[in-house]
């Protein structure tokens, strides 16, 4: 006790302990990265093969893979021609459509939460899926067709641009957005949009009026290669920019004054990712409607597993999107016969509690709200 | 000479916080920008780090308007330690720290990341914090982590906002001892501090901001007397050489304790 306090008095000549190596953790975090994207794609697959075999009409998984090869042109044999147009006209379609849209969802999700530094942010809870809607609601209603088959989708866009700029700048201040701010923002933005979908209901006739519904239900019914091509270029589009984005965004979670010290142009990297975000979040919602919480729920899992890096966070989340919801649409077709659930509300009903908790983790870990 | 402030002016809603101040802050002095409260400091430290546009003036960052810098060009000469210090996501703090060396990506000096990295974690002795989230520190321990990013920034000119203010006694030292090291390379080191004693202890020359204006820069022994600290503060100050060192301390006036 004696020698310890006078050890304490002394003034500080005694050598600083070695240090630690730095970097031990990252070895480790290296495998288990590699472990998370090796099962995510093998996961993927999977529930992709399984998908496409299962509906009213069964396909065993070995003949969806012989299928699959024989169209690839490595071996593998053709089925029987109604078990190939099932397959390849109208589930495979649907399939490669869940899984681009979960791809555009999960890495949305994850760009969003880094450009407004909130976990919380989402595109679903923000009301950008919803602003959105609105602009592809407008051209259902009207019927609008001046930019052929993209004119829904861009007009997705503009709305859901302008919805995402306008919470951006109603929720953040200092370079952060408090969550209640941005959750009111969400319940605001997302009451507007509602309401604009409602009149469009009301003016449109029974057909669009159909249309409309379902989007708001979320649902990846009647998807055709078609859509899926003209997704496809937005999509990747969307993650060439977000990939180049992503290791600015780990510095904005500094704050924005201490990314600008450490030589981010801001300004720039916020209105670009704006921009993808809107994109993204757009081009989804434009052909399946609003499925919410994918963007919440998949990000905070893949932060769990590989940490908060934006590199690996992007590419994981839309790995894992394209899993969760490729799951969730199997589920939608197959969990009661002859019904195709709408996979929005199927989302909801397990993405909502899990927002709840998150709300009210967020809470105790900030001693209230941040 | 690393940053300079000419006649820089900032107005807020008709209310004048930083009335033609000119300072210049050397390469490897420590500059200690003390004042009360609310006297401009931070304002001060916002438009030499580039934060704030002055309504009046002009800033220098190594010998060129600070605007003909680009951002990445100033990041990868001046590092700015801000008050408060937070990070949004759980990275760890070998991944904030790592941050520190963003500018620096794709240059020559790189190379050199790992190294900096440790430098700084050694410098502040928060190596055993590496692996932990930087979310779960405490105050102080943020600060000194924050702190080592910023000199894994490597950069001539540190300009440091109140880097004691959490810190107990010794890490106080510590930081301060870290930015005297810094300046003998040859670095300009600008710290905003409250502590006056550690200023006049720490610092080559002292600047006293008061109401928006310098109300005097010099050595500390020039700064450190009670008529003018008195006057600066609006509090009796009492200041008296250290019986060993020589070295002027600052206290406020306090009555005898009458029981």
């Amino acid at each position: 006790m004696t020698e310890r306090r006078l050890r304490l008095i002394e003034p500080p000549t005694t050598p600083p302990p070695p240090t630690p190596p730095v970097r031990r953790a990252a070895p480790r975090r290296r495998v288990r990265v590699a472990v998370l994207f090796a099962v995510l794609v093998v996961g993927t697959v999977l529930v992709s093969l399984l998908s496409a075999g299962s509906g009213q009409f069964d396909v065993p998984l070995g003949q969806v893979v012989g299928s699959v090869l024989h169209h690839v042109g490595v071996g593998g044999s053709s089925l029987d021609r109604f078990a190939e147009a099932t397959l390849w006209e109208v589930r495979f379609p649907r399939v490669v459509m869940a899984l681009v849209v979960g791809c555009l969802l999960g890495a949305s999700g994850a760009l969003m939460q880094g450009i407004f530094g909130n976990p919380l942010a989402e595109p679903g809870v923000v009301g950008v899926s919803s602003g959105a809607a609105v602009g592809a609601c407008l051209s259902i209603v009207f019927g609008w067709g001046f930019l052929g088959a993209f004119t829904t989708p861009a007009l997705a866009f503009v709305t859901g641009l302008l919805t995402t700029l306008l919470v951006y700048v109603l929720s953040r201040s200092g370079g952060r957005s408090e969550v209640v701010t941005l959750i009111l923002t969400g319940v605001a933005v997302n009451a507007v949009a509602g309401a604009v979908i409602a009149f469009l209901t009301f003016l449109s006739d029974q057909s669009s009026r159909e249309q409309i519904v379902f989007w708001q239900l979320g649902s990846l019914a009647g998807s055709r290669w078609v859509y899926v091509y003209s997704l496809l270029p937005l999509a990747v589009a969307g993650f060439l920019v977000a990939g180049v984005l992503a290791k600015r965004l780990d510095l904005l979670a500094l704050g924005d004054r201490q990314a600008r010290h450490l030589g981010v142009r801001v300004e720039a990297l916020r209105m670009v990712s704006v921009v993808v975000v809107a994109l993204m979040v757009s081009a989804a919602v434009s052909y399946a409607g609003i499925i919410g919480f994918v963007g919440l729920v998949v990000p905070h899992l893949v932060r769990m597993v590989a940490g908060p890096g934006h590199r690996v966070l992007v590419p994981a989340s839309a790995l894992a999107g394209a899993l969760l919801l490729g799951g969730a649409d199997l589920v939608a077709r197959t969990l009661f016969r002859f019904a195709d659930l709408p996979i929005g509300a199927l989302t909801a009903l397990v993405g909502g509690p899990f927002f709840f908790w998150l709300l009210l983790r967020t809470r105790r870990r900030a001693g209230g709200w941040l | 000479m690393s940053v300079r402030a000419h006649e820089v002016s900032v107005v807020v809603d008709g209310k004048s916080l930083l009335d033609s101040v000119s300072l210049a802050l050397e390469a490897g002095e420590v500059l200690a920008l003390v004042g009360p409260n609310g006297a401009g400091k931070s304002t001060l430290l916002d438009v030499l780090a580039g934060d704030r546009k002055p309504d009046g003036g002009a800033v220098e960052l190594c010998g060129k308007p600070l605007r003909g810098w680009s951002t990445l060009e100033q990041a990868r000469r001046r590092a700015v330690l801000p008050q408060q210090n937070s990070v949004a996501f759980p990275f760890t703090c070998a991944e904030v720290v790592r941050m520190g060396r963003a500018p620096w990506e794709g240059t020559d000096a790189d190379q050199h990341d790992d190294v900096e990295v440790a430098t700084a974690f050694e410098l502040t002795g928060t190596a055993g914090f590496a692996d932990r989230p930087f979310t779960s520190l405490s105050g102080g321990e943020r600060a000194l982590v924050a702190l080592a990013r910023v000199l894994a920034q490597r950069t001539d000119v540190l300009l440091l906002d109140e880097p004691t203010a959490a810190l107990d006694l010794r890490h106080q030292e510590r930081v301060l001892g870290i930015a005297r090291e810094r300046a003998d390379d040859g670095c300009g080191v600008l710290a905003v501090l409250h502590d006056l004693g550690l200023a006049a202890a720490h610092a080559d020359r002292i600047a006293v901001l008061a109401g928006g204006s310098l109300a005097a820069v010099g050595v500390p022994a020039e700064i450190c007397t009670a008529d003018l600290l008195s006057e600066v503060y609006q509090h009796p100050v009492e200041v008296f050489p250290h019986p060993r060192t020589g070295r002027p301390v600052v206290l406020p006036h306090r009555e005898e304790n009458r029981r």
